[in-house]
């Protein structure tokens, strides 16, 4: 196993997945990400650690969050930052992501920050390029940069991960978030369970070493974190789930239901939220909510991921 | 109407080589059960002796001999599921290229499929194959003509004329049907003409977007699943048919432990069914997959391992009646996508015989078994006479070493596409030599 930490020798050159990581590359990544919290509560919010390099944001697949998270976490590090939207429908068949990567390639990036709306793309695309390459997102894959930020999150809220229980609710299936984070919080020694309709639970989930409940009052009960999915309101039309207020009746994170976690429990979203669909607004500004601590772990994860793997950039 | 009385005899068009005397040979023959050192004689494209010493102080002026001692002699191979991509997509493959590529892997008829452009749904394409093949191909080619007319699924085709052209049996191609009005229409008529219905059978509605075999694997890949029940439903529901109509049916590729005991109670019954397997499903599993390797998305999909194993038990049974390549040329650029929107298919012709004497190599099943799969029993399905190493069946054999160990490197691919699952693949068994009608074709 490579590792994060230690030797530039023993460096992972890409970050793909939660997969293939240790408990011990993720604090590492966490703990390097709770020293940039700071610089960015500061006014001045710049560093020289990658002055010189040149950060592409390549998104197959429209993002506002992640793209400015990674956008302004490459420019505190003093990176210079070029953004490319290449919109989803002159991608139709792919067949511009090899292209693209190759004439990115002779461009000579040193960062490759990539999401794409198909599993296992930002794996094919790093094959062809000579620079490190981060996974925002590939299909239903994975997305690891959320997977650590949610897990520093926790951690800064209840002062460790393992031990805690911890439910992920919603659209398991189309979710890489939701597997990311099983990945990462089990790791990490967390309890994990998952809260879905059996149409949005991906088969063979329970070989995950997750609980697997489709009540939520009985996923919820005693949870330290209730987790929530967004869900796609193109679902109803793949006869997933019937309406949107079935939905939010008896899979909808509300006062109701969230009673039956435990009464300090903290609720996140990896957001953009559908309010009224898988959580109350109530709840999601409430004060039990830390959506908005995620976002701001988001910057302070991808510094130290960018961090962590230019440092074993050539430096000739 | 008798069948193939009235049906052209397309087979014989091969020009026969010079007289042909193979010496010392295993000689391994399905049909008979023949397992024993002899020698095999082929005059005018004929199998004219075969057996010990057989032609002793009678060869021809001008034979040519070749010595086979320690090697195999077996009935060419016959495979039922080879696409190609000629007429309409020849940058794939060509009548040509994957004669050369079936002849360098013992293949000495293939049965190509109707999935071209245009599809073979009338008598003059399957004229036109027949012709093309004759003046191209080195080794035979048979076509299967659509079941329906371009493949559509509503409009049945000339299933009489098209079996006087040549056709070797009807097929819906890599689609499924999913009109049970039709498939009981087409398996009644053909019934008639005593033509072979060859079904792909695979629920698109439940395949859905799925990309791979459902289960653990796709989840954490994030890959869409097809389910088993994608093709025992449609199964069930042809089988259910066959009773019905008395047609005679073939399942084209089955791949899950639960269809085979499906086929096993439909043979039970006596109904005329049979089915085959592709050579990926009986050798590889979804593991295979990896890191998205395009070149192991095929249809169906690679199973588990438990699925594999069954596929074996169905072939040492008697289950499984034949082993195909699904021989699927696509060109490199539509398998280096994302997984999940690449081409299904991977090539097989050359490496048909050597992946499955794998299963030969560990003592999974017999040579007799797999040799009959891949020759007697095809030929047997089409009504083909070849097959088989009898006097005056057509001289199709091969030779091989059995034992002979090699890596299958991409340098060695003879088809026009590369996409092979057997890539840097390490093989046990080579073949020799090919003959068709007493001409050699590949040595």
């Amino acid at each position: 196993m490579t590792s994060f930490s230690d030797s530039p020798a023993a460096a992972h050159r890409h970050l793909l997945g939660i997969e293939g990581l240790s408990a011990h590359d993720i604090t590492t990544l966490m703990d390097l990400a709770e020293g940039e919290i700071s610089l960015s509560r500061q006014v001045e919010k710049k560093k020289a650690t990658l002055k010189g390099r040149t950060l592409i944001n390549l998104f197959f697949e429209a993002s506002t969050r992640t793209q400015s998270s990674f956008e302004i976490a490459g420019k505190r590090l003093g990176a210079d930052v070029m953004n490319m939207s290449v919109a989803s429908s002159s991608v139709k068949k792919g067949e511009t992501l090899i292209d693209t990567a190759i004439t990115l390639n002779a461009m000579r990036p040193d960062l490759l920050v990539v999401r794409h709306h198909a599993a296992g793309a930002v794996h094919l695309l790093a094959q062809r390029v000579d620079c490190s390459v981060i996974n925002a997102g590939d299909g239903a894959h994975e997305h690891p940069t959320q997977a650590l930020l949610d897990a520093l999150t926790i951690r800064r809220a209840k002062g460790r991960v393992g031990g805690l229980r911890i439910a992920i609710c919603g659209d398991i299936l189309h979710s890489r978030v939701a597997r990311s984070n099983i990945l990462c919080l089990q790791a990490l020694g967390a309890e994990v369970r998952v809260v879905a309709p059996t149409t949005l639970l991906p088969s063979g989930i329970e070989r995950f070493g997750v609980q697997v409940f489709t009540n939520m009052r009985a996923g919820l009960e005693g949870c330290d974190i209730v987790m929530m999915l967004r869900l796609q309101r193109e679902r109803m039309a793949g006869s997933f789930v019937p309406s949107v207020p079935e939905y939010f009746r008896y899979f909808g994170l509300d006062e109701e239901k969230l009673a039956f976690a435990k009464p300090d429990a903290l609720v996140m979203h990896p957001g953009p939220m559908n309010r009224g669909v898988e959580i109350d607004s109530a709840i999601a500004d409430g004060p039990q909510s830390l959506i908005r601590d995620q976002v701001e772990m988001g910057v302070a994860v991808r510094m130290a991921v960018l961090q962590a793997l230019a440092r074993h950039l050539p430096n000739q | 109407m008798k069948p193939g009385s009235d049906r052209k005899d397309a087979l014989n068009t091969y020009p026969p080589g010079p007289p042909l005397y193979i010496r010392g040979a295993r000689l391994i023959d399905p049909d008979s059960g023949r397992d024993e050192t002899g020698d095999c004689l082929i005059e005018n494209g004929i199998i004219s002796a075969v057996g010990k010493d057989c032609a002793v102080g009678r060869l021809p002026p001008g034979t040519q001999i070749i010595e086979a001692k320690g090697q195999v002699l077996a009935p060419g191979l016959i495979d039922m599921r080879v696409f190609i991509g000629e007429p309409g997509f020849e940058h794939r493959e060509t009548l040509r290229s994957a004669g050369r590529a079936a002849a360098a892997g013992g293949v000495t008829t293939i049965v190509m499929m109707p999935d071209t452009d245009p599809v073979i749904d009338e008598p003059a394409l399957v004229d036109f194959v027949l012709r093309r093949a004759r003046d191209t191909s080195p080794v035979r080619v048979v076509p299967m003509a659509a079941l329906t007319k371009g493949l559509k699924g509503q409009e049945m085709t000339e299933i009489g004329l098209l079996t006087w052209a040549g056709a070797a049996a009807f097929t819906s191609g890599r689609t499924s049907l999913t009109n049970a009005q039709v498939m009981r229409r087409t398996l009644a008529y053909a019934r008639d003409f005593d033509a072979l219905v060859v079904h792909h059978v695979e629920d698109p509605h439940l395949v859905g977007e799925g990309v791979m075999n459902e289960g653990e694997m796709a989840s954490r890949l994030g890959l869409q699943g097809i389910p088993l029940e994608a093709e025992t439903i449609p199964l069930e529901r042809d089988l259910r048919l066959v009773a019905l109509t008395g047609g005679r049916y073939h399942a084209a590729l089955l791949s899950t432990a639960a269809s085979f005991d499906v086929m096993r109670a439909a043979k039970r019954q006596g109904l005329p069914v049979s089915c085959g397997v592709a050579i990926a499903n009986l050798t590889l599993n979804e593991s295979d997959i990896g890191g998205y390797r395009t070149f192991f998305k095929l249809a169906p999909p690679l199973r588990t391992e438990t699925d594999r194993q069954a596929c074996v038990a169905a072939l040492a049974d008697g289950t499984i009646d034949v082993i195909v390549s699904n021989h699927d040329p696509q060109h490199v650029e539509t398998k280096r996508y994302p997984f999940a929107e690449a081409e299904n298919g991977a090539i097989g012709l050359e490496t048909l015989l050597a992946a499955s004497l794998r299963l030969y190599h560990a003592g999974d099943c017999s040579l007799v078994t797999l040799l009959r799969a891949l020759s007697t029993t095809p030929a047997d399905l089409l009504g083909l006479p070849q097959g088989r190493l009898a006097i005056g069946a057509p001289g199709d054999v091969i030779l091989i070493d059995i034992d002979e160990p090699y890596v299958y490197d991409e340098a060695m691919i003879v088809s026009r596409s590369k996409n092979s699952c057997f890539e840097r693949a390490r093989f046990q068994g080579k073949v020799k030599l090919t003959v068709v009608a007493g001409a050699v074709v590949h040595s």
